[in-house]
């Protein structure tokens, strides 16, 4: 591996073995590109053919998780320095397992990818959408003032309930799906990770309330509930100050 | 920069630690007096700044006047070396001059400002505590942020132990890990501050630890009783400890302290 400088193998980019790289592409429908093959040209529009392919998912062509959790970070990192408000939606399709199991796993990709495009037609272009994992996706809105929460989400949630999905034995499908959210911290440099727990919570929240609804995390002061008050208060103390 | 200076990062320099309340008037500022006297008596060199931006006490306690602050070396008036003044418990602090109420709002200039303040007194100090403003508003958010190890000080009265309970939850939740101690203040009987730590500890285990990585852990700083020399020696603006020193609240502060240093 040592450093040979002009190695005429990395200056003549003909010489380099494309042949997967390009079969990758053809499978994902994409052309060859137009440039003199070999040329730094066609190398660059090559990797960014490939760069774009592995942040893709390949069901839905939403960004996958990798593509996410980028953007993710990068949004962390900015709302601390400008303190801008920026929401992250989680989205889980209900009782997909029994989709899969009526209608077969044709179906099941189907649904995934028809809720995919009532996720991408419910938000702005500039929001990302990703499928993270099964059937869960993450919506990604920078910034999205906090008082615009509830309706945004509430969008989104109905958008994926009223759009149906035509089957190929001609039925058509309706799905119905929870959705969490949870504002990043804005000024505090936090990280991804407790971001993206915050929102799961309220997705769990949503499931365990009986799905079909939308949960998002109070923002500005916690709400300490009652239970929690009673809890540390002790039963005497909260009546008294009640 | 910003990443060294911040939780998390890779630190050089003072231990950062945010005093934090959620409720006013529990005091915050006479124990981040006191704590600062104490660890300066232990050696150490240590910075008391004014994170409440220019509503902290801190002046009146330490009977210090303001006369450059902050809000000089965030207008470009004065240096931090011409800001940072002696205190009598010896150690320095940074007070903010009442200026500086124009930035209790968090704006990226207030940001900047203070992550810059930060990161140049971190190197020149061994311990530097934040004294912060009263709520969970963003700023008060921030400067924790910037911490790393937080002091929650509260007292057994229902609204300041729900405030803390509060502030434990937002930060536990919003922010990275770090340290979380617990000092008491006016506890009326002895054992009531264990009460009340373990109390919160409670509700922390139940509520706010299931949704985390991990759990969040309070570590309990131990409890200073309601005194009648604290408002003595707040009115001859004398510090507790050099004022009183053998009055109960001045040594439970000290026993407290005590925890905090290093063997």
């Amino acid at each position: 591996m040592d450093a040979a400088p002009a190695d005429p193998a990395l200056a003549d980019g003909r010489t380099l073995r494309l042949d997967s790289a390009l079969a990758l592409l053809r499978q994902a429908g994409q052309a060859e590109p137009s440039a003199e093959p070999g040329s730094p040209a066609y190398l660059q529009a090559l990797i960014d053919q490939l760069v774009d392919l592995s942040s893709r998912d390949a069901l839905t062509g939403l960004a996958n998780r990798r593509n996410f959790e980028l953007a993710l970070a990068r949004e962390v990192d900015r709302v601390a320095r400008s303190g801008e408000s920026a929401l992250l939606l989680m989205v889980d399709i209900d009782h997909f397992k029994r989709v899969n199991d009526t209608h077969g796993h044709g179906a099941g990709d189907l649904v995934i990818r028809a809720v995919g495009q009532a996720l991408t037609d419910s938000v702005r272009p500039m929001d990302l959408v990703a499928r993270i994992g099964g059937e869960e996706y993450a919506v990604l809105l920078p910034n999205c003032p906090p008082a615009f929460g509830p309706q945004v989400a509430a969008r989104v949630r109905q958008r994926v309930a009223r759009s149906s999905v035509a089957l190929q034995d001609g039925q058509r499908l309706v799905v119905t799906c929870s959705v969490g959210g949870a504002f990043a911290p804005q000024w505090v440099r936090s990280t991804p990770g407790i971001w993206l727990q915050r929102a799961d919570l309220q997705l769990y929240r949503a499931k365990a309330e009986g799905r079909d609804r939308v949960c998002l995390e109070h923002t500005a002061a916690p709400d300490v509930s009652v239970q929690e008050r009673d809890m540390l208060l002790g039963s005497h103390a909260s009546q008294d100050s009640e | 920069m910003s990443q060294a200076t911040q939780a998390g990062g890779a630190r050089r320099g003072a231990v950062i630690t945010a005093i934090t309340s959620g409720k006013g008037g529990v005091g915050k500022t006479l124990v981040a007096a006191n704590l600062a006297a104490a660890l300066a008596r232990a050696g150490q060199r240590v910075l008391v700044l004014d994170a409440d931006l220019g509503l902290a006490n801190l002046d009146v306690v330490l009977n210090l006047s303001a006369r450059v602050t902050l809000h000089d070396v965030f207008t470009g008036k004065a240096t931090l070396d011409e800001a940072l003044q002696p205190a009598p418990g010896g150690f320095s602090v940074l007070l903010a001059g009442s200026g500086l109420v124009e930035y209790s709002r968090m704006t990226p200039e207030v940001r900047d400002k203070l992550l810059d303040v930060i990161a140049q007194v971190r190197p020149r100090f061994d311990q530097v505590l934040l004294d912060t403003g009263a709520g969970i508003s963003d700023v008060v958010l921030f400067t924790v942020s910037l911490a790393d190890e937080v002091l929650i000080v509260a007292t057994p009265e229902p609204t300041s132990l729900t405030d803390a309970y509060a502030t434990v939850k937002v930060l536990a939740t919003t922010q990275p890990a770090r340290p979380m101690r617990l000092l008491v203040n006016q506890v009326q009987k002895a054992g009531e501050g264990r009460a009340v730590a373990t109390q919160l500890q409670q509700v922390v285990d139940r509520f706010v630890s299931p949704g985390l990585a991990a759990p969040v852990r309070l570590l309990p700083l131990g409890e200073v009783p309601l005194d009648a020399a604290v408002r003595t020696s707040v009115q001859r603006r004398q510090l507790l400890m050099d004022a009183l020193p053998g009055s109960p609240a001045a040594v439970a502060l000290a026993a407290a302290v005590a925890r905090l240093l290093p063997p």
